[in-house]
Formats: C-alpha cells, structure tokens, sequence
C-alpha cells in the first residue's frame, strides 16, 4: 500500500474531553501513532479529559458501564444498562478492559505519555478546565508543556498539513 | 515481487522496498539502505536492529513500547537514530517486514 500524496498530513492536534479509559485511549493512539509516523503531534486535553494528565488519576481511569449500549458480557451477550450499577461492576470492567489491552501491549496512560513525548509530541491541558476544576501544573503529569488558552491552543494547531481532530 | 540490488545482492522487496525474506539480510546490505533513508549506522543502530530482527524472527509483534524494553537503547535515543518515523525505517533497514502494530 503506497501512501505517496501531494497534501500529507504534517500536524495533528488531538482535543480530548473525556476521561474514560476508551476515550483517553483513543486519543493517546492517533497522537502516538502519527508520532511514528513522522507527524509532529498535538494532545489538548479539557474537561474530564484532564483525568488523564492529572498524576493521582490518570493511571486509574475507568470505562463507563452505565448508558453504553455497545457494552457487552463475555460471551457476547449485551449487558443491560441496569447491571452497570452494580457495585463493583465499573471496576471489574475496567479492570478487563486493561488486562486485554496490555495483553496488545498497549502500555498504561503514563508510560504511554513517555513514549508519546519521547517522540517529540507535546501535551496541553485547558486553562478553562484547570481553573474549573482547580488544577495545577503541580497537579499535572511532567509531560505537560503547559496550562494553555484555546487561542494558544489554535497557535500551536496552525501550520499547513494540519489538522484538528475532536475525539 | 520486486527486487533490488544492495552491495552488489539482489534481494526480493515488495512494492514498499521492505524486504520479503530476512534471511537475505546482511550489515553490508544494511549500510545501502540506511543511506538510501540518510542514515549513518553506528553500533547503537546495529544493537537495536538485531533487537527488532531477533524479536520478529521469535514472531513476536514489534512495538514503540517494545524498544523501551529492549534494554538497549529508549525511544527517546531510537527517535533520534531513525528520525521521523523510526520503527518503520529501522525494520526497513533491518530486513524485516513493516509492523502491522498501530502502538
């Protein structure tokens, strides 16, 4: 498969806004992989997606077992939403939900960081969202480059190749 | 299948100039491509290839994660050693095929 194109992608940033493990992943993988692509990488995260770069928390994120209808049992079946409040039942799925992905080597959110900023990509948090929810850069992961505005924001976006992409 | 020819071997690639059988691999031939990429191989290059090729030949899956514990050098050192994007120019030097892993 040949990727030769006249308009390749030269930059992404990648905004983050939610804190389950599959929201935060998600987001870790595109700005990883186009890391190893040779992309200079973007990670913006607000909301509850500073979860992720928030030190006590971000090793210890969870998926959201209640209103997710393509939750499914082992074996396949669908869960019922109802499950979900089942003391224990978020822990136990988010514990699955790790153990399958290291099982990928798929490492865990802050050894991710590393190897993400190792590469040369840049974390942001959102100053809206650290004031909001009282944070930090003492809060924050050491990878984090800054406490930034969304004008800051579309400063480091700009460029020709590159693209904004809102997981 | 294409072919091409390093120091004088011809080796089978495919159409993305990886190559297709490892075995046809050799450090003299590695030298050819590393140009090619615009790489200078050192011994810390030589370390980490025999890390990948070893790796993939026992089948396992290669990964970025992979290198950090390779013990021979971290991610941040193999950024700097195959600039860009390092683990498909160091399996491309290395006569292994590309990774299919997205990590």
């Amino acid at each position: 498969m040949s990727t030769e194109n006249n308009h390749p992608i030269r930059k992404v940033s990648i905004i983050c806004a939610k804190g389950t493990i599959e929201d935060v992943y998600a987001a870790l993988i595109m700005g990883n992989g186009a890391v190893m692509e040779g992309i200079e990488a973007n990670l913006f995260f607000t909301f509850f997606g500073m979860e992720a770069i928030t030190k006590k928390r971000m090793d210890k994120l969870h998926t959201g077992v209640v209103g997710n209808p393509a939750m499914r049992l082992p074996g396949g079946m669908r869960m019922p939403s109802l499950l979900g409040i089942i003391p224990g039942m978020e822990s136990f799925t988010s514990w699955m939900m790790k153990k399958e992905m290291d099982k990928l080597d798929i490492p865990p959110v802050s050894e991710f960081f590393d190897l993400f900023t190792a590469g040369g990509g840049k974390l942001y948090a959102c100053k809206t969202a650290a004031d909001m929810f009282k944070l930090t850069m003492d809060d924050l992961c050491e990878h984090v480059s800054g406490i930034i505005t969304i004008g800051e924001f579309y400063e480091h976006a700009a460029g020709e190749g590159s693209q904004i992409i809102f997981t | 299948m294409a072919q091409k020819t390093y120091a004088g071997i011809t080796v089978d690639v495919n159409e993305e100039g990886y190559f297709t059988n490892p075995q046809q691999w050799s450090k003299e031939i590695a030298v050819e491509i590393a140009k090619e990429q615009g790489i200078v191989l050192t011994e810390q290059h030589y370390a980490i290839m025999d890390f990948l090729r070893n790796r993939f030949l026992g089948g396992e899956a290669l990964s970025i994660r992979s290198i950090n514990h390779s013990g021979v050098i971290d991610v941040k050192t193999f950024y700097q050693l195959f600039p860009g994007a390092p683990l498909k120019k160091a399996t491309r030097i290395a006569g292994i095929p590309k990774p299919v892993s997205c990590i």
